[in-house]
């Protein structure tokens, strides 16, 4: 398989087709609009939380609308399944992981982490091209700001 | 220079002989290297930045190895040579352009220097520059017109030099087949017009400016006009003198010269009465504790040490380019950009953003791929080693008027190939396929 067959893995071609979790939230806590100004790429998430039965804190429900390449459209898709539902702390954990993800070169992480990511793992390859990993972030860098908006989660210590 | 060109004689409209074509690639080494996997790179992003030939490298080289001196002060052997290196490369740009040495002043880059006019004018505003400068002074209700088809560097320093007098900004319109409007310089540009700015070619549709029109509305009413040169220089013949703009902006590194450099052009008495920018070391007469007085144009603009090392660069670029003719090379280039709109055109789900017509246009070709987002298509092209530009190439509004949010561009130079272009039109009959849509344009 050549880098960029990799690179567009079935998943990630069906998720740009077939988008999940598109179109936006009446009801919600924050929105978050982010851009790559290189391209022009765009996503507006909304997300909605609710208590789960310990009284925790769960991502209920995240709505996006957006456009841009395949790999921001099926990255921010599939990352709506895996936090749908997910208390904040795994949501945040995820997003940490799949930051990881795209600085390993196309690498890969371990085992237990890819467990984690699940389908997002998928874009293991956009790590070769350092110019798409933007694209993939973009709609998780939307989900950070919109759960720190929420004040759920803390902003990153620099 | 390699031996085997031969200056061409002024008028000449031949294009190159495939054996001056293969003399000319061989000047740019980069062009012989492979990418992603021992593919041979096909290098159509010269609308971006250029490749460099040898000449340009030896010249700088050169420079720091044998001349490096502070250029304009000092009065030994070396200092000498160097100020000879830095202004005979003024000659050189100059030569090529259609202007006198003094009317060439270096800058940055290009958006460096059209910055520099629109912040002179902010000057000559608060009143810098005297009775000579109220020329460019503003007051509300002044206007300054642009076109809906600009690079964002000729657009926002004029929407920021609004903001900061008072003058309103006004544009030329684009029609749907990405040309200008000229029709329009009539009811847009009038009698409270101060500056016409405007693009000689897109970089983006690569449609080519009827500058006589522009200048000619824009002499009409008094306004000075600017001319963003940046996508002509390189690959059309330009007389500026001819063209009779006021002000020109073109950087060294889309003309096969460095990057780091690029040149402010202005009629000697505009520039003769434009108040500076930058100011400090290298710009001066006679500076005492109170006042200061400036040097002539063009050193009034070029404060402190100045990119000597690129300039020479540059000024070697102008003289390859002059050697091997800018008809020749508008020539060569006609064919290719009649070979790009070809190939472009023959891919089912294609649509080409602006003329479609080889009349009046560089090789410069930008286009949607139906379902696939410029993206994608750059990366199924960069896989066949194939480099093009992908987003909207720093003109969101032109963007935005064809009804899209971003494109793809190839773009050639002077050492582009048909063969190059074959390469790039198989691979974006690809693009479509790989992401499983049908050739029947529907997604």
């Amino acid at each position: 398989m050549s880098s960029m067959e990799q690179l567009y893995q079935q998943l990630i071609l069906d998720h740009a087709k077939s988008p999940h979790g598109k179109g936006l939230l009446e009801t919600y806590e924050a929105e978050s609009f982010q851009v790559n100004p290189t391209c022009g790429d765009e996503v507006r998430l909304r997300v909605h939380l609710a208590a789960d039965a310990s009284g925790g804190t769960v991502v209920d429900r995240v709505g996006w609308d957006g456009q841009g390449c395949s790999i921001s459209q099926a990255s921010v898709s599939v990352m709506s399944e895996l936090v749908t539902g997910a208390p904040v702390a795994t949501a945040d954990l995820l997003g940490e992981t799949f930051k990881a993800l795209m600085h390993t070169r196309g690498e890969g992480l371990d085992d237990q982490s890819e467990d984690l990511l699940g389908d997002a793992t998928a874009f293991t390859g956009v790590a070769r091209y350092p110019a798409r990993i933007k694209c993939a972030l973009l709609g998780w860098m939307a989900l950070r700001d919109a759960l720190v908006q929420t004040g759920v989660t803390q902003e990153e210590k620099a | 220079m390699t031996a085997t060109l031969e200056p061409q004689a002024p008028g000449r409209r031949s294009a190159l002989t495939s054996a001056e074509l293969a003399a000319v690639r061989a000047d740019f080494p980069l062009l012989s290297r492979t990418v992603r996997g021992g593919r041979p790179l096909v290098y159509l992003d010269s609308g971006a930045t250029s490749q460099k030939p040898d000449v340009v490298l030896d010249a700088e080289q050169d420079f720091y190895l044998q001349r490096n001196a502070a250029v304009h002060r000092g009065a030994h052997q070396l200092a000498e040579e160097a100020t000879e290196a830095f202004e005979q490369a003024r000659v050189e740009v100059a030569t090529l352009v259609g202007a006198a040495a003094d009317e060439i002043v270096w800058q940055p880059n290009a958006t460096a220097a059209i910055n520099l006019v629109a912040y002179a004018m902010s000057n000559a505003t608060l009143g810098r520059g005297g009775r000579a400068a109220r020329r460019f002074a503003l007051q509300p209700g002044d206007e300054i017109v642009v076109t809906e088809a600009e690079h964002h560097a000729n657009l926002v320093p004029w929407q920021e030099l609004c903001a900061r007098t008072g003058a309103v900004l006004r544009w030329i319109g684009v029609d749907d087949d990405g040309r200008l409007r000229t029709d329009e310089l009539g009811t847009v540009v009038t009698d409270r017009t101060r500056v016409v700015a405007f693009s000689h070619a897109s970089n983006v549709t690569g449609a080519v400016t009827d500058v006589g029109a522009f200048v000619r509305r824009a002499q009409e009413v008094g306004a000075l006009t600017v001319l963003d040169a940046c996508q002509s220089v390189p690959h059309l013949p330009v007389d500026l003198h001819a063209l009779d703009v006021d002000l020109a902006a073109f950087s060294g590194h889309k003309m096969l010269g460095p990057t780091g450099v690029g040149a402010l052009y202005g009629k000697r008495e505009v520039l003769a009465a434009m108040p500076p920018v930058l100011t400090g070391g290298s710009m001066v007469e006679v500076v005492t504790m109170e006042t200061t007085t400036y040097a002539p144009p063009p050193q009034r603009f070029e404060a402190g040490s100045q990119m000597v090392a690129q300039a020479v660069g540059m000024g070697a670029a102008a003289r390859y380019l002059h050697e091997l003719g800018m008809d020749a090379v508008a020539a060569h280039e006609e064919q290719i950009a009649a070979l790009l709109v070809d190939a472009v055109a023959a891919v089912p789900g294609v649509r080409i953003l602006g003329p479609t017509d080889t009349r009046d246009r560089l090789a410069a070709v930008s286009f949607v791929v139906d379902g696939v987002h410029a993206h994608d298509v750059g990366q199924v092209l960069d896989d066949a080693g194939v480099a093009v530009r992908v987003g909207h190439h720093c003109a969101q509004p032109l963007h935005r008027r064809l009804g899209v949010a971003a494109s793809t561009r190839a773009s050639a130079a002077v050492y582009t190939t048909a063969e190059e272009v074959a390469v790039f039109a198989e691979a974006l009959g690809r693009v479509r396929p790989f992401f499983g849509l049908s050739d029947q344009g529907e997604s």
